[in-house]
Order: structure tokens, then C-alpha cells, then sequence
């Protein structure tokens, strides 16, 4: 970037708007993922959805890569700096803008941490649904592009069931509107393709949020089970028996070795452990949980609690939310990995990751949002011994193709970004790529709002598309197109 | 609709994808425009096209091709009416959680490019928020699909959502993945009489605010607000109970009977039909311009209107909210698309770069 151009930025954002010192930077090298490092050209730190397009403007002008960040908790590298481009970090924008509780929304800046929007709201028994397990730290703007999830969207959907609007600053620097506070704005449902695209359309400035209303009571119960395969059979049967649960979360022996150490949620020892939540009218909950008990106990639970106040309540989930974290304790480092498939898979492709780990000598630990079949295997290895960081990746790796093979998905919740778009073409044919890509080529065809990201080949923007090509896994039989 | 106003037009039935990529290939390389159809009850919506050479009907395309009941989920081709779904959702206790119109005619292709759902939005969400996957043809004969068979994934674009209340414009839904949910053990309806439109309001976000868990409301004039509660016999009554008090407050409460839920089809007569949003606090105020409506707690609104609709739409949107007009019209179907509307068209030109699909039918003459 030239000299120039830095301190037109500057003079942009003032004297501490923008970041270029090579230490400072270096905080932005990378996201949650830390095994993607790149060093941007500088920080740009906005207050204001103005000083946000005018710096994308200069992006524009220049042909200056940008990748948005916000509280930079991403897995999947969404957030990683690109060779020769800038940041524009979203932090300062944290104003909660709105409240309006009787039509049940807000209006945010994309800083605003997740946890806070509820934090608002909570005196009147509202809460914002989406809760990812790094609530705590991560932004609005973060969850809108990455479109996150969390324990309890099994029940209430993901971030983009509850964004009605957004502002958003479009790759050439110009300002639109989508969606807003009523429903069903006459268009295209431009924010439904926006949430969810990972930072590659443009930078969401201020979003409309619907807020929910507290169920009367809710109720969380621990199962523990020999395996996780009789654990697995508990959630068919509480599926088959017509229930939707608020969330149903399961936890393997090694996960719940590692929470224990790490946040004492004093969970049972066990081989399998189930965590369903059930949550609504009191006279219903109740009535249900004793099915759920029943349920349990007929496929081998051998210990049943049921959390008995929001205290326990709250210990319960702070083990399941740590969990990541908590493989520190007993591995040097480890892979978190968000593979998904359809949820009666789940006995199958867990015997197949034993089975892996058994050939590869890596100890893999698991721990699902067993309700929607979202896993998070977590590979652990050794950084200090050679050859088991590759062993540990094409390990992973090699989970996310049983996904794909089994119909599912290589990410439910942390997005594709860098990490994952090799995989990509193993999960969808070129022309589904390519059709994804038209989209993009709308809303930025020079190709500056993250670019490199999601997509593992970009599409020229004036290119004619080619024919329809079946599908490797088609052409083989295995799959079929739905 | 009837069949006369597309006379002009070449009827085409595909029995597959391939066959349906081959129709729009051809029409797209000789010029021809595509009117998308599936059980034609909603053709008539949308401004009418520029052109209309061929009427592609989804009508053969009508399997249901995966119910997996176990993982909650269905694919379906987009020519299954939504009846037929429902009665083989029906056979594992499941349902795909919409109310749509003409539910025996209408189809998934239909009701997805119109996003049309009913009352029972308030609980379950949009189409947007149900459908998983989708299969489209674009109009070069690309078949593309996007999403999955999973409810939880965020791989690639979600062009599921982008396709829904696309109104055929982008490309041709041919099938779609679902996620279902189990068919209410109990429902139970209950009408409350408000003693004016302003009680209607004032019950109306009571029940919203409070810890409920209802599964649809809806406002209809009489200032009658009907509750569906769905669930446990003993999680009805208890919720019942406190919606009895509430009313009585306001008006009075009584049984409401199921067919109520079907006000909204019954709407539709000779007079012009139209569907406006407003937020759930202005529903009173929004519905006053009428005689003949039902709106929904989510804000939107269905009823008949004779009078000045440009008037009504200017009045609509200086609140924040919408008016689309739901069939024949004088005045453009749409109304104010916004600032994004440039980038709509740009959407458009990279799906449809030769508007060979459904032309000038959608918003801002797409």
C-alpha cells in the first residue's frame, strides 16, 4: 500500500483509528484458528458505518483486499488477513442503537457482543436465541457472518432465523438495506444470502435482531450412559417420541474428562453423557421430562439428575460450553473440528472415528449437538512430535469426507473460510460452486470483501458458465442430487 | 387464474431435472420467456410478465423422494402439492410446519417461490427458516444445488433462502429439502372477543409478551383475536387459563372452532386482494384501513381492498411496512424495493443475465 494511501486511511479514522506498527498488527495475524497466520498491511478500527465506507471506497479505488473481524473468535480462519490487504475491525461499533420490546427487536452495531444483547433485554424475560459457545466474546457482526448456532438452535433456529435487517457497506463502498423491522420487504431475501456468507459480500453495519420471550420454566437433565452409542439410541427415541427439545447435547468420555478438569461441572463418569433441555409451560415441561427420564432409563442410563436450580443449571452448561477449551488440560494441542450428518448416522460414523483413531494412534475426543447431528470431534495431538500435526489434520479431514459420505455437511457452525474450502468441491459439483459464486459476482466483482475465503477457486466474473458436470460421488452412485 | 390469459403459451410438463434443464436451455438460447408454474393457483400474482412463450409446469415432477423421519427431515420434488406431503409427513406423525393457501393444490415449488406460509409462522418461522436444501435450474439449464439434507449447515451460500420469494425469477425450483417437526399431540383453538380494536391491540402483545407458548395468532375484524395452543392436554389448559384471564380483562373468551384458520383463504372473492406487513404494535392501526382482513402476529396482513391502493401503499410504507398486491392490478404489484434494488438486478443478471425466466413479474420490474 502506498504511503499515500495510509494516510488518506488515516485521515479517515483520526490518529487512533487505524493500526499499522508492525507489533500492534500482529494481534490480527489471526483468528481462532492460529495455525493460519498472515500479516495484513493495516488495522482500520471504524466508529461509524461513514468511516466504514469511506475506507472501503479507498479499498475500491485502490484494489485493496479487506477482511472484516470482529471479536476474532472464528474457527475456521473467516477472519484470517489476506496477502496485501487490510483489516476493518468492527470493535468500536458497539452501540446497542434500539429496544423495542413490544415488537420484540433490536438494533445493533455489529460490535456489540453476543451475550449483551440479552444482557439488555433480560429484565423483561427476552433473551437473543443464538447462543455459540463463545457468547461471551464474540461480536453480532462475527455471528452474522459466519451465520453461528449453539447448543440451543435445535429449538429456535440459527442467527439468520432471528436477523429481520441489516445495514450493510457493499464492496464498492455504497450503502444498502436489507430486509428491516416488518417482514417480507417486497425483493429478494438479500439478507437470507448475506448471513451466513462469511464476510465475502460486503460489511453489515447495523442489524435488526428479533428477540425472544423467556419460556415459563425451563429444565435441564444429565444422562449418563455406557457409550455414547446407547446415549445416540435415548436421542432417537426422545425424537421418535415426538418431542423438541430446547437442546439435546451429548459429550464422550475424554470430553467429559477434560471439562471436569478444566470447569469441575461435576458430571457423572461415564462413556456417553446426555444433556437435554426442555423448556416451556411448567405443566408441560414437567410432563415431558418424565418421559425423557423414562426414555433414558429403558436404553441403559444408569444416572439420571436433573438440574435443580439455575445454579446447577448454569455449571451444567458452563462444562458443555468450555469443552474446547478445556482439551488443553489434557492434550499440547488439539483440532476442533464441525463436521454434520443427518443425526441417525451417528453410531455408524462414530464406530468409523474410533476406528481412525485405533489405526492413527490419535486420541480423539467428541462432543455433539446430538439433536441436529452437528459434531465436534476434537483430534488430539502433539505439535512436538514429528509428523503428528499432519497425521492430526489429515485425520480431521478424513472425518469431514465420512460426513459428506454419510449426506451431511462439512460445517455446521464455524464456517467454511480458509480451512475448509479444499472441501469444499468434495461436497458440492462445480456447478453448485459456480451458482453460489453468481452471487458473489453481484454483490463484488472485483473480488475485495475477503477474498481467497470459502470458495476454493474463484469465479471470473464475466466467464460464461459451463455445462452441468455430474458430480464424482454421483457418477459413482453413491450420492444422489436432492 | 384461468388458463385463457396464458393461452399464447406453449404448455411443457418435464419428468426430471434433466428434462427441465433442457426446456430452459433451449428457451434461453432462442429467446423464449419461462413462466414457471405448479398447481397454478398463485399465477396471477406478481405484475404480469413481459412475455410468457412457454408455461413450464411442475406438475410430473410430484415424488416425494426421502422421508427421514428419524432425522426430521424430507426431500421432495417441487411439483408435490402440499396436501399430498403433508399426508405422507403424516404417516410417521411428522409435518412440515406451514399453513400455506390452497394447501390440495398448491405445491412446494409454488408456495416456495411465493414464500407464502400462514399462521403458523409465529411458531415454526418462514419457508425460509424450514427449507434445508434446494435444487434449482437456472436458465442456461445449469442444475445447481445448495444447502443439504442436514438442518444444520453452513457450507457455501444459502441460496435455499435467496430462491424463496424469488418468484421463479432466478431459476427454476425443481426440488427441496425440509426440516420437519412432529405433528401436535393436542390443538386446541380459543377466540377472544376484544371490546374495541384498541383492546384488540392491547391483547394482542399481552399474549406475545407473555410466557406462552402458543403456536399462532391472528386478528380478524369483530376485533377477534383467535389463539391456537398446541401440545399436552395439561400444558393447554394451564396455558389456557392464563390467556382466559388476560381476555376477560379486555373482552371475552371462548372455544374458537379449527376453521377459523382457514379465514384467510376465504378472503379470497372478486375483490382485489392485497398482503401488507406492519410491525406487531401497528397491527390495530393497519388493519382500521379495512373491512375484510386477517392479520397475523408476526404483522402480516391479507385483505380485500377496493379503494385507492396507491394511497394505502404510501400510507403502508411511511410506517416501515409493505403492501403487495396479490393478483390483477393497475398499480405495480410490489411497491418500494428499497436501496438494494440495484443490487437486485445485478442478482438477476448473473442468474437470468436474458430475463428468459418469469420477465418483468418481480419487484422493481425483474
Amino acid at each position: 500500500m502506498s504511503p499515500d494511501t495510509l494516510e488518506e486511511l488515516r485521515g479517515i479514522l483520526g490518529p487512533h483509528g487505524l493500526i499499522s506498527s508492525p507489533e500492534e498488527i500482529k494481534t490480527y495475524e489471526c483468528d481462532g484458528l492460529t495455525n493460519f497466520r498472515v500479516v495484513p498491511t493495516a488495522v482500520v478500527l471504524p466508529d461509524s458505518a461513514e468511516q466504514v465506507q469511506a475506507v472501503v471506497r479507498v479499498c475500491h479505488r485502490e484494489r485493496i483486499p479487506f477482511v472484516a473481524r470482529g471479536s476474532g473468535t472464528g474457527l475456521s480462519g473467516g477472519a484470517l488477513p489476506v496477502k496485501g490487504g487490510i483489516v476493518i475491525g468492527l470493535a468500536r461499533m458497539k452501540r446497542i442503537l434500539e429496544v423495542d420490546l413490544p415488537n420484540a427487536r433490536m438494533v445493533v452495531e455489529p460490535g456489540v457482543i453476543n451475550l449483551e444483547v440479552t444482557g439488555r433485554v433480560a429484565a423483561a424475560d427476552y433473551f437473543y436465541a443464538p447462543d455459540p459457545s463463545s457468547q461471551s466474546v464474540c461480536s453480532i457482526g462475527g455471528n452474522v457472518a459466519e451465520n453461528s448456532g449453539g447448543a440451543h438452535c435445535l429449538k429456535y433456529g440459527f442467527t439468520t432465523t432471528h436477523v429481520l435487517g441489516l445495514e450493510v457497506v457493499l464492496p464498492d463502498g455504497s450503502l444498502v438495506h436489507m430486509g428491516g423491522k416488518t417482514l417480507d420487504a417486497p425483493g429478494y431475501d438479500l439478507a437470507g444470502v448475506f448471513v451466513g456468507s462469511e464476510g465475502t459480500l460486503g460489511i453489515a453495519t447495523k442489524i435488526t435482531l428479533r428477540i425472544v420471550k423467556r419460556p415459563e420454566c425451563v429444565r435441564t437433565l444429565l444422562a449418563a450412559f455406557q457409550s455414547t452409542n446407547e446415549a445416540g439410541a435415548a436421542v432417537s427415541g426422545i425424537i421418535a417420541a415426538g418431542m423438541l427439545p430446547a437442546a439435546i447435547e451429548m459429550m464422550d468420555n475424554l470430553a467429559i474428562q477434560a471439562a471436569e478438569a478444566a470447569v469441575h461441572a461435576n458430571y457423572p463418569m461415564c462413556g456417553g453423557l446426555l444433556l437435554v433441555e426442555l423448556d416451556g409451560p411448567l405443566a408441560e415441561v414437567d410432563a415431558l421430562m418424565a418421559h425423557v427420564d423414562q426414555i433414558c432409563r429403558q436404553n441403559g442410563a444408569w444416572e439420571i439428575r436433573v438440574a435443580q436450580s439455575e445454579g446447577e443449571r448454569a455449571l451444567v452448561w458452563k462444562g458443555r460450553k468450555a469443552a474446547f477449551a478445556a482439551m488443553g488440560r489434557i492434550s499440547p494441542n488439539y483440532i476442533v473440528q464441525d463436521g454434520v450428518i443427518p443425526r441417525t448416522a451417528l453410531p455408524q460414523i462414530l464406530s468409523e472415528i474410533e476406528q481412525l483413531s485405533v489405526e492413527t494412534g490419535l486420541r480423539v475426543a467428541n462432543v455433539f449437538h446430538a439433536g441436529d447431528g452437528n459434531l465436534h470431534p476434537l483430534v488430539l495431538y502433539d505439535r512436538r512430535i514429528a509428523g503428528q500435526e499432519k497425521a492430526a489434520e489429515r485425520l480431521s479431514e478424513r472425518i469431514l469426507e465420512l460426513c459428506i459420505e454419510k449426506g451431511g455437511s462439512i460445517t455446521g457452525e464455524h464456517g467454511v473460510g480458509e480451512e475448509k474450502k479444499h472441501m469444499m468441491s468434495k461436497m458440492f459439483a462445480e456447478p453448485d460452486l459456480q451458482t453460489m459464486q453468481r452471487v458473489r459476482c453481484a454483490f463484488d466483482p472485483l473480488q475485495l470483501s475477503n477474498p481467497t475465503k470459502v470458495f476454493p477457486r474463484p469465479r471470473m466474473c464475466g466467464e460464461t458458465p459451463g455445462e452441468y458436470v455430474a458430480h464424482p460421488l454421483e457418477a459413482a452412485g453413491v450420492a444422489e442430487r436432492f | 387464474m384461468s388458463a385463457g390469459a396464458w393461452s399464447g403459451a406453449t404448455v411443457v410438463e418435464p419428468a426430471d431435472e434433466n428434462e427441465t434443464a433442457a426446456i430452459l436451455r433451449n428457451a434461453n438460447e432462442t429467446g423464449q420467456a419461462v413462466i414457471p408454474t405448479g398447481g397454478g393457483t398463485k399465477l396471477d400474482w406478481g405484475n404480469p410478465p413481459r412475455k410468457a412463450d412457454i408455461l413450464l409446469s411442475m406438475r410430473r415432477m410430484n415424488r416425494v423422494i426421502e422421508h427421514a423421519w428419524a432425522d426430521l427431515t424430507v426431500t421432495v420434488e417441487a411439483g408435490c402439492t402440499i396436501a399430498a406431503l403433508q399426508r405422507k409427513l403424516a404417516e410417521h406423525g411428522q409435518r412440515l410446519a406451514v399453513d400455506p393457501l390452497w394447501s390440495e393444490r398448491a405445491t412446494v415449488g409454488g408456495i416456495l417461490a411465493t414464500n407464502d406460509s400462514g399462521a403458523l409462522r409465529l411458531a415454526f418461522g418462514a419457508l425460509r427458516d424450514l427449507i434445508i436444501g434446494v435444487t434449482l435450474v437456472l436458465a442456461d439449464g445449469t442444475i445447481a444445488m445448495s444447502g443439504g439434507k442436514v438442518v444444520k449447515n453452513v457450507a457455501g451460500y444459502d441460496l435455499p433462502k435467496l430462491a424463496t420469494g424469488s418468484l421463479g425469477t432466478l431459476g427454476v425450483i425443481t426440488r427441496a429439502v425440509f426440516r420437519l417437526h412432529p405433528l401436535p399431540r393436542n390443538a386446541r383453538t380459543l377466540t377472544i372477543a376484544a371490546t374495541d380494536a384498541q383492546d384488540m391491540q392491547r391483547i394482542l402483545l399481552a399474549i406475545l409478551d407473555a410466557r406462552l407458548a402458543v403456536t399462532a395468532v391472528q386478528a380478524r375484524p369483530g376485533n377477534l383475536v383467535d389463539v391456537l395452543l398446541e401440545g399436552t392436554l395439561d400444558g393447554i389448559a394451564a396455558q389456557e387459563a392464563v390467556i382466559t384471564k388476560m381476555g376477560k380483562e379486555m373482552g371475552s373468551v371462548r372455544e374458537g372452532s379449527p376453521a377459523v384458520w382457514k379465514a384467510r383463504e376465504e378472503l379470497w372473492g372478486n375483490a382485489p386482494m392485497v398482503k401488507f406487513t406492519s410491525l406487531p404494535s401497528q397491527i390495530s392501526a393497519a388493519s382500521a384501513l379495512f373491512s375484510r382482513f386477517v392479520v397475523q402476529a408476526t404483522g402480516i396482513g391479507y385483505a380485500q381492498f377496493t379503494g385507492d391502493l396507491r394511497g394505502l401503499r404510501e400510507a403502508m410504507e411511511r410506517d416501515g411496512g409493505s403492501l403487495v398486491v396479490l393478483g390483477k392490478t393497475e398499480i405495480d404489484a410490489w411497491g418500494n424495493a428499497g436501496d438494494a434494488l440495484p443490487l437486485m438486478r445485478a442478482v438477476k443478471a448473473q442468474f437470468d443475465p436474458k430475463n428468459t425466466l418469469n420477465p418483468g413479474r418481480f419487484a422493481g420490474g425483474i
